[in-house]
């Protein structure tokens, strides 16, 4: 069973919700930010919340902590990092994910349930999706306009680097491109704005960011075998 | 040495601070005012100046989207 480790900075706030929506998925512990030993952890969330007050810029401090270290390491060992809003900022300040964000182009806190188009159902965080896959998940974010330049917004649509995006109509922030989630080149690091841990339970009104965390459970089941159990899966429970 | 680091966004990047600061202004009887960007402005004392661009660099701005400018006291 996969065990999910969720980070947990001071001004965070969505690491419950998170816990939660690992714990129906699989095993799951918070990891406070001044632990630096990830042993046991077959998956790190970056949760969202606004770590050390936001202060300076969204992320900025909290990539310094010390269990940061610990999640580079992680990544650079190719196991899966999912950065949820304020996550997805840590991860672009740490240098893990390319690109940055910016202040909404409305200049307003925007907090509503979007529609959201799956690009690439092949990483470990959408192998439950399929391509062009809708997802209806809710923002809730003042700094949440995905930047990067011209150049590198090519290279990474040219390497399938854009995971999710924005319904037309949806985008809520002024996001480059529509973009909502980005994978870095190694494919085993992804934020999103979106807040896929708010979507796991019919009573928020749906349940298609429980996707996201089953497909992390099912890598970490057999990452080699990861998408014929998911077919298992869902064979059995059609059955 | 005192010294003070001066941040702001990039050009060409869009500042929506700086863009409702500038549709404020007609209302208050400021006409004429164009281009208003925000950014920010930190104060420091550094032992060893010649580490602020590297401090600038990591932690102060964000190289991607700010540029930035060190003023030392007395420069």
């Amino acid at each position: 069973m996969t065990t999910f480790g969720v980070l947990q900075f001071p001004g965070s706030c969505d690491e419950r919700d998170a816990l939660l929506a690992c714990s129906r998925v699989g095993d799951a512990r918070l990891v406070w930010h001044e632990e630096a030993d990830l042993e046991g952890i077959d998956a790190v969330v970056v949760p969202g919340g606004f770590s050390y007050g936001d202060y300076l810029r969204a992320g900025a401090i909290a990539r310094f902590a010390p269990v940061m270290e610990a999640v580079a390491e992680h990544a650079a060992a190719g196991k899966p990092v999912l950065g949820i809003c304020n996550g997805f900022q840590v991860l672009c300040e740490a240098g893990l994910l390319p690109g940055a964000l910016l202040p909404n182009d409305s200049l307003r806190f925007v907090c509503r349930q979007v529609e959201l188009v799956v690009e690439n159902a092949e990483t470990p965080f959408t192998r439950e999706c399929r391509t062009g896959q809708r997802l209806s998940i809710p923002v809730k974010h003042e700094s949440g306009r995905y930047f990067a330049p011209a150049e590198q917004l090519d290279e990474l649509e040219a390497r399938a680097g854009v995971v999710l995006r924005y319904a037309a109509g949806q985008n809520p922030n002024g996001s480059a491109r529509e973009i909502a989630a980005v994978v870095n080149e190694r494919g085993n690091v992804m934020g999103l704005m979106p807040h896929p841990e708010h979507a796991v339970d019919p009573l928020t009104g749906s349940e298609d960011g429980l996707q996201i965390f089953a497909s992390l459970a099912a890598l970490a089941a057999d990452p080699k075998t990861a998408k014929v159990s998911a077919a298992n899966a869902l064979i059995k429970v059609s059955a | 040495m005192k010294a003070k680091v001066l941040i702001r966004p990039k050009q060409g990047i869009l500042d929506p601070q700086g863009k409702a600061i500038e549709r404020a202004l007609p209302a208050l009887g400021f006409d004429g005012v164009s281009q208003v960007r925000v950014g920010r402005l930190v104060e420091l004392e550094a032992e060893d100046p010649n580490r602020l661009a590297e401090l600038c660099e990591k932690l102060l701005a964000n190289p991607l989207i700010e540029d930035y400018e060190i003023e030392l006291d007395g420069s």
